[in-house]
C-alpha cells in the first residue's frame, strides 16, 4: 500500500470455521515449492475443493479464529497471496501465521465478529485508517484491532526484508556489498516485497509496498497487538 | 535444587566467548536487583532481557533479541537462502551458530524435494557452516540438536518450524518462525519478539503406569484447546515434571505448537544439567522465573488421575481418555516424529511389541528420531523387537507426519500416530483420519488392530 491507500475493497470469501490450519491452507505435500503461481493453485483445497478454481484477484478472505494455526510454513502466506487474495480478516491468528503475514507486507485483519457477520460474495471494504470493516448495503461496520506501530511499519516497508536489507547494507564493508546493478539495488527502494512470481502479477494492489521504507524502527515500542 | 544448579550458576558467564558485552545477570545478581525493586520477571522474560540487552521486559513489548542459535531444514531455508541473496547479503551473520540438517524429506522422495536437499547442502558448503548433518549422521532437527549438545539453558533459538518449540525443554526461548524471519535471523543473528504472556502448568502428582508425556500434553490440550495458549509461554512446573527424563519434557515442550503457544519452557534442574553436560562442555546461563513472576493464567493438572489419552480426528484438543474412547479398527499405526521417537519412546513401544506379532493388515512403521537413536536403537536390540513383530522401520525423517513419504495414507484410512497434528489431510488423504497418541498406545494397538489400551500390555 502506498501512503495514500487507505483503502481495501473485495468481495468476501468465507471460511467461518475456527482454527483453520495452514496444512489446510496448503497442504505439506505440496511443500516441494515456492513457487506461488504452483502454490495457489492448490490454496484451501482440502476445504474447498473448488476454490483455487473460483478465487479471484482481489478477494477477502474471512475466516473464525485462530486462522493459520499449525504449522509455520509461509507458503500459506505465498499460496493466498499467489491466488490474488489481497487480504485476511478473521476473528484471531494464529501467531506464526499473522507474523509471516506482516513480514511479507501482507494485510491481515483482526476484527473479532467478523466470521459470524460477513456471507459469501459480500463487497467488503476494509478502512486501513480509519480500523472498521464494512460491507456497505448489509449494515455491516466493525471495529477491527490495530495491528500496532510496529506492524504498520514493516507493512510501510513492504515487509521485514527490505527493512533488513537496509540494516545489513549499512553495515557492510564497501568491498563486500553486493556488485552494483545486483538485486541489492531494488531492495534499498522496497516498493514491493522482493519475490517475484508470475502469479504476483494478477495480484490485486494490496497491503505491501510502501513510498518511505523505513529502517529507523525502534523495536522496543510497545503494541498491545503488533505483529505478535 | 541441588549442588549441580550452584556450581552451574557459579559457571555461568555472559555466552563466554560466543556472544560478547551481552549483560546476562546470573541468579544472584537477580535476587539483589529484586531487592532494588526491579518488577519480577518470569524465566521466559528474563531470557528475552538478558538477549535484548535489557534489564527488564514486560508482556506485550516489542524487543529486538540477540540469537544463540539459528536451525535450519531443507523445506522452509531455500526460500530463506533465496530471499538473502535478493538483498545482496552473501554471508551468513556467523556459521557457528547456524546447525542444518535436511530432515523432512529425507533421502530424497522425488525430484523437487532432491533439489531442496541440494540447494541447502550447496549453501552450507558456500557459506562454510561448520554444523551439518548429512544423511547417515542427521535426524528431525528438534531431536538432533539436543542430541548433539546444541541445546544449552537460557539460549535463544529459532528455526523455521513451528515444532522449534520442543527445545524449551531445556529452559531455553525456542520459537518457530517462518522463512522470512529465518532469512532475517540468518543475516543478522536477530530477530523481533512480542515478550509472550506466560502461563504456568503445575502438575503435581506423578504419572501412573502406563501414562507418559504424551498423555500429558494432549490431557492439557484438551482442555485448553488448540488456541489456549496462543502467544504465550507455557511453562511447565511440579513434581510430575521434576520426575520426567528430558526426551519426555520434550514432548510436552513440543506440542506447545499445539495449543497456539509461541513457545513451551521447564526451568532447567539437575535432570537438564546431566543431560547437557554429558553432550557439550560450552558454557551457559540458567534462569529461573522469579517467584511472584506475573502469569496470565494458572493450569492446575494431578497427574496421577490421568489414563492414557487418544486426540480423535480432526483436532488435537479432541483427547479423550482411552477408557472413552471406541476401539476402533486401525489400517496403520505410524511412531516416529519429533514428537515421540527418541530412545525413550522406542523402548516403550518395544516393551510391549516384544514378543508378540502385529495384527494382521496393520501396517506399522517405526522412525527413529535421528540416526543417534537408531544406531542406539540397533545396539539395544529394539530394531530386531519392531522386525521380530512385522514392523517395518525407516531412516530418521518427518516423513509421514506431514504426508510427506514413508506411510502417506490413503482415502478413508485410519491411522493411528504417535505424531503432533491430526488435521484434515496431514498425513495424507484428505479422506484419511489420524488419532494421535503415545508409543505404548501406539504398540498396543499395532497387536491388536484397533485401539487399545496400553496398560494391558503392562501389568
Amino acid at each position: 500500500m502506498n501512503a495514500t491507500t487507505t483503502t481495501l475493497r473485495g468481495r468476501a470469501r468465507v471460511f467461518a470455521r475456527a482454527h483453520i490450519n495452514t496444512d489446510e491452507i496448503i497442504p505439506a505435500r505440496y511443500l516441494n515449492t515456492a513457487d506461488e503461481a504452483t502454490l495457489a493453485a492448490h490454496v484451501m483445497e482440502d476445504i474447498d475443493p473448488e476454490f483455487p478454481a473460483t478465487v479471484r484477484a482481489g478477494d477477502i478472505i474471512v475466516a473464525g479464529a485462530d486462522f493459520g494455526c499449525g504449522s509455520s510454513r509461509e507458503h500459506a502466506v505465498w499460496a493466498l497471496r499467489g491466488a490474488g487474495v489481497q487480504a485476511v480478516i478473521a476473528d484471531s491468528f494464529a501467531r506464526i501465521f499473522f507474523r509471516n503475514a506482516i513480514n511479507n507486507g501482507f494485510r491481515v485483519i483482526e476484527c473479532p465478529g467478523a466470521a459470524a457477520a460477513f456471507q459469501e460474495g459480500d463487497d467488503v471494504v476494509i478502512d486501513l485508517a480509519g480500523g472498521r470493516v464494512c460491507a456497505p448495503g448489509r449494515g455491516i461496520d466493525l471495529a477491527f484491532v490495530p495491528p500496532g506501530e510496529f506492524a504498520e511499519r514493516l507493512l510501510a516497508a513492504g515487509g521485514l526484508l527490505p527493512y533488513v536489507a537496509g540494516r545489513v547494507q549499512a553495515r557492510t564493508a564497501p568491498n563486500e556489498a553486493a556488485p552494483a546493478g545486483s538485486e541489492a539495488g531494488a531492495a534499498q527502494a522496497p516498493s514491493r516485497a522482493p519475490r517475484t512470481s508470475p502469479a504476483r502479477e494478477r495480484r490485486a494492489p494490496a497491503g505491501g509496498a510502501g513510498s518511505t521504507p523505513s529502517n529507523a524502527l525502534t523495536p522496543e515500542q510497545r503494541s498491545p497487538q503488533e505483529a505478535r | 535444587m541441588g549442588g549441580v544448579m550452584e556450581k552451574a550458576r557459579a559457571r555461568a558467564r555472559a555466552g563466554a566467548g560466543e556472544i560478547p558485552a551481552r549483560p546476562r545477570p546470573d541468579a544472584e545478581q537477580d535476587g539483589a536487583a529484586r531487592c532494588g525493586g526491579r518488577r519480577p520477571m518470569t524465566i521466559t522474560e528474563k531470557i528475552l532481557a538478558a538477549h535484548a540487552g535489557r534489564d527488564h521486559v514486560v508482556p506485550g513489548e516489542i524487543v529486538d533479541v540477540e540469537l544463540d542459535l539459528v536451525i535450519c531444514h531443507e523445506i522452509t531455508t531455500p526460500p530463506a537462502i533465496r530471499m538473502m541473496r535478493e538483498i545482496g547479503v552473501t554471508r551468513v551473520f556467523d556459521p557457528d551458530r547456524v546447525l542444518v540438517t535436511p530432515d523432512h524429506f529425507v533421502p530424497n522422495k522425488d525430484i523437487l524435494t532432491a533439489e531442496l536437499s541440494r540447494r541447502l547442502r550447496e549453501w552450507v558448503k558456500e557459506q562454510g557452516i561448520p554444523h551439518y548433518f548429512e544423511i547417515g549422521n542427521h535426524g528431525i532437527y528438534a531431536a538432533l540438536a539436543p542430541e548433539k549438545g546444541f541445546i544449552r539453558p537460557g539460549m535463544t533459538i529459532i528455526c523455521g518450524d513451528s515444532h522449534t518449540t520442543t527445545l524449551g525443554a531445556f529452559g531455553c526461548f525456542a520459537a518457530g518462525v517462518g522463512s522470512t524471519d529465518l532469512a532475517a535471523a540468518l543475516a543478522t543473528g536477530r530477530l523481533w519478539f512480542r515478550v509472550p504472556e506466560s502461563m504456568r502448568i503445575e502438575v503435581r502428582g506423578r504419572l501412573p503406569v502406563g501414562v507418559y508425556a504424551k498423555d500429558l500434553i494432549l490431557y492439557v490440550i484438551s482442555k485448553i484447546g488448540v488456541d489456549g495458549a496462543r502467544y504465550r509461554a507455557m511453562e511447565w512446573a511440579g513434581e510430575a515434571i521434576a520426575a520426567l527424563s528430558m526426551e519426555a519434557r520434550m514432548t510436552l515442550t513440543n506440542m506447545a505448537a499445539e495449543a497456539g503457544a509461541k513457545s513451551g519452557i521447564v526451568p532447567p534442574d539437575d535432570v537438564t544439567l546431566e543431560y547437557v553436560r554429558q553432550r557439550t562442555d560450552r558454557p551457559f546461563t540458567v534462569y529461573e522465573s522469579d517467584p511472584d513472576a506475573g502469569y496470565v493464567e494458572c493450569v492446575e493438572v494431578d497427574a496421577s488421575t490421568l489414563e492414557p489419552v487418544v486426540a480423535l480426528p480432526s483436532l488435537p484438543s479432541n483427547g479423550r481418555f482411552i477408557s472413552e474412547v471406541e476401539p476402533v479398527p486401525i489400517d496403520q499405526v505410524y511412531i516416529g516424529s519429533c514428537t515421540n521417537a527418541r530412545i525413550e519412546d522406542l523402548r516403550e513401544a518395544a516393551r510391549i511389541l516384544r514378543g508378540r506379532r502385529v495384527a494382521p493388515g496393520v501396517r506399522t512403521i517405526v522412525v527413529p528420531a535421528t540416526s543417534g537413536v537408531w544406531r542406539q536403537a540397533l545396539a539395544e536390540g529394539l530394531l530386531a523387537t519392531f522386525a521380530d513383530a512385522g514392523c517395518v522401520v525407516s531412516t530418521p525423517t518427518c516423513g509421514a507426519c506431514l504426508g510427506g513419504h514413508m506411510g502417506v495414507l490413503g482415502q478413508g484410512e485410519r491411522c493411528l500416530s504417535t505424531t503432533n497434528r491430526n488435521f484434515v489431510g496431514r498425513m495424507g488423504h484428505p479422506g484419511a483420519e489420524v488419532y494421535l497418541a503415545s508409543p505404548a498406545t501406539a504398540a498396543a494397538t499395532a497387536v491388536t488392530g484397533r485401539i487399545t489400551d496400553p496398560r494391558e500390555f503392562l501389568q
